[in-house]
């Protein structure tokens, strides 16, 4: 079995890639501008909601449904969407998706598809699974495009070239799209006319292309695409053959779900009321859009995830990364550092646990656990407390050592969340560790800043330095 | 075993042990707000898309003034739309289904729409009369939209409860848009790069 791209494999450990990152100013900045600036964006639209903590544990709660009963609510699925003509398939691992999706390509006839954008088609790798079998797939939303051109790796869940910027894409552009304007801009309006552009022509003779899904409906059999670039209603219109791949956690029970993730997932990732566009469709409908409609229902890891009670919640994720974009820890090492398809929080705590523990020993100690992460999770994932679980899963399986007596400690610690962040307070405990330690403590602290023991508690440092850095940008 | 059964098994041996308690599931988030037509312009505003408010009476009028002042001549219009919404214009009809290339030339695409969100400034398409297939609101650089005052609602959940989920939906809120560079908002790209929305009634 391959778990496709959900660990990179030649990438070095979290530790390796965080200081090489931390000491990359330009990569620093890039981020940090653009993780302060969602930031807020997010808080102010969380604001206006008076029923914004409802509207959260409903998520979870439908979520958690889901989970409970996934055996049902898939066969729901299959039966109505299939019931509605589309043809529905099953894939253990990224292997097997990769070669469902390349056999269905193939049988069209074609040797180019277009992609949107999905999370789920990264993990799995299957651009790169598609061009050992002669078929190029091109990246249609803006930034995938950038990173596809530049032959570089996505850093962001939502939005995936956070680490570059205008300068350093107009570069890109000019060398590797073929047909840029020779007097391209860095302007973000020139830059974006550009991909306009160079996809257009693509748009109107592609046959096949291929999603994932946000949401899919198991009363329904529909599946829902959120964007804002109207690049993914190109794709899910205009070609005659449509292929989605979605992970078997993406369901929800009823249409009416949609009420509560409509408003939590815009305002949570990209910090407006409503995204641009959400296309929403069942199977095929005569007369409009592709009359080929595939959906590959994919495990990859999601069914071990699921035995694991503390670990599960992960799969209640709908992607939205602001988690990523509170998370002290991203912000200064950005998401190649995770070396994974998923990055920042979520990625800590779901990545061991779709390869287990032992292929990813070091991510579940990327985090200072200060669960910012947490608070402003639209689905209630208690991250911290998940990743103190892993570390006691990494020790267990790497048999006793000093640390496991600490993480013990910490565990109990993190049960309540006032006793933690009492903890906080007692952090100059930490200095005994903040010259390293005896391994694997040095792991974490490696990653990890601890310069002088705090006068003030980490979380409250945090969230002093964001309300500063919030007026600056009022400015 | 194949491939669905493995999964099946997997997840049912996962979900075993624990057994699922009856969900609890409070909706108690608001289904309804005090949003009306004003939040509904400020938001269409906000994401830049013009606006128009007009008594029913004048509604044929201001869709031709409105095409005509944006030079718009080739207009694509779905089956369904009134006939006085495009006197003096020239409609293209989408029998036969019209090509992306004639599309992409059109000045402009006119519909209606199935329901609207004054919370979020969000407009639905269902591909019923009057909105047609989903490529028509697309590949044309300029979309108008006629939106009745009985078709705006206050919230999603409102908004929700009115759609038909066999339909093939297209939420709008705004141009298209991009934040993919320094998260600067830049308005259109693949989309249509300009909305405008007549509010009638
Ligand atoms: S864990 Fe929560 S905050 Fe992070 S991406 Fe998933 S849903 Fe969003």
């Amino acid at each position: 079995m391959s778990a496709g791209e959900t660990i990179w494999v030649d990438n070095p450990p979290f530790p390796a890639n965080a200081r090489r990152a931390v000491n990359d100013a330009q990569l620093r900045r890039n981020i940090r501008n653009a993780t302060s600036t969602i930031r807020q964006r997010r808080a102010t639209m969380v604001e206006e909601l008076p029923d914004w903590q409802q509207l959260r544990t409903a998520g979870a709660a439908i979520k958690d449904e889901v989970l409970a009963r996934l055996d049902r609510y898939l066969e729901q699925f299959e039966q109505a969407a299939t019931q509605r003509g589309a043809h529905v398939h099953w894939a253990r691992d990224a292997d097997e998706a990769n070669s469902i999706v390349g056999s269905l390509v193939a049988a069209t006839g074609e040797r180019e598809v277009l992609k949107v954008k999905s999370m789920v088609t990264q993990e799995i790798g299957l651009v790169g699974a598609l061009a050992k079998r002669g078929i190029s797939a091109y990246e249609t939303d803006l930034a995938e495009l950038i990173v596809q051109l530049g032959r570089d790796r996505p850093s962001h869940i939502v939005v995936p070239a956070i680490h570059k910027n205008r300068s350093e894409i107009r570069k890109i552009f000019l060398n590797e799209m073929g047909d840029a304007p020779a007097d391209l801009s860095d302007d973000p309006h020139a830059l974006a006319e550009a991909a306009r552009q160079h996809l257009r022509r693509k748009f109107f003779q592609a046959k096949v292309a291929i999603s994932g899904a946000n949401f899919a409906i198991a009363q329904t059999g529909s599946l829902l695409v959120a964007e804002s670039e109207g690049n993914g209603r190109m794709c899910l219109t205009l070609p005659e053959t449509l292929i989605s791949v979605v992970g078997i956690e993406k369901l929800l029970p009823t249409f009416r779900d949609l009420e509560v993730f409509l408003q939590l997932l815009p305002r949570s990732s990209t910090g407006e009321r409503m995204n641009p566009y959400n296309s929403v469709w069942t199977g095929v409908t005569p007369g409009d859009g592709p009359q080929q409609v595939h959906i590959v229902l994919l495990d990859n890891g999601r069914t071990k995830v699921l035995r694991d009670h503390i670990g599960r919640q992960a799969l209640r994720c709908i992607r939205c990364a602001a988690c990523l974009n509170v998370c002290p820890v991203y912000e200064r090492t950005g998401g190649h550092a995770y070396g994974a398809t998923y990055p920042g929080p979520i990625g800590a705590v779901l990545t061991p646990q779709l390869v287990g523990v032992e292929h990813a020993a070091t991510l579940p100690f990327a985090s200072s656990l200060c669960g910012y992460c947490y608070e402003v999770c639209p689905v209630k994932i208690d991250i911290p407390t998940v990743l103190v679980k892993l570390r006691h899963d990494v020790v267990k399986a790497e048999r006793a050592s000093p640390e496991s007596v600490l993480l013990t400690a910490t565990g109990a610690v993190m049960k309540g969340r006032r006793r933690w962040t009492l903890a906080l307070r007692l952090a100059p405990l930490m200095r005994l560790f903040r010259h390293g330690g005896p391994p694997p403590i040095s792991r974490w602290t490696a990653v990890r800043d601890l310069p002088e023991p705090p006068r003030q508690s980490f979380r409250d440092w945090w969230v002093t330095r964001s309300a500063t850095s919030k007026q600056a940008d009022q400015r | 075993m194949s491939a669905r059964d493995e999964i099946l098994t997997r997840v049912r041996e996962a979900i075993a042990p624990v057994p699922a308690p009856a969900a609890d599931l409070t909706r108690d988030y608001r289904t309804r707000t005090g949003d009306g037509v004003d939040t509904f312009i400020a938001r269409l505003r906000h994401y830049q898309a013009q606006t128009h408010r007009v008594p029913e009476s004048e509604l044929g009028r201001t869709v031709v003034a409105t095409l005509r002042e944006r030079h718009a001549h080739l207009i694509v219009a779905p089956e369904g739309i009134p006939r006085d919404w495009l006197v003096g214009l020239e409609p293209l009809h989408d029998t036969p289904p019209l090509d992306p290339q004639t599309l992409d030339g059109a000045g402009a695409v006119v519909t209606t729409c199935a329901v609207a969100i004054a919370q979020t400034g969000t407009i639905v398409l269902d591909g019923s009369t009057g909105m047609g297939r989903r490529a028509l609101s697309l590949v044309p650089d300029y979309h108008l939209c006629v939106v009745r005052t009985d078709q705006i609602v206050s919230s999603v959940p409102e908004a929700i409860a009115r759609l038909d989920p066999l339909r093939p939906l297209t939420f709008i809120s705004g141009p298209s848009a991009t934040v993919d560079i320094e998260m600067v908002r830049v308005a259109g790209v693949h989309g249509p790069r300009r909305l405008e929305v007549i509010i009638a009634g």
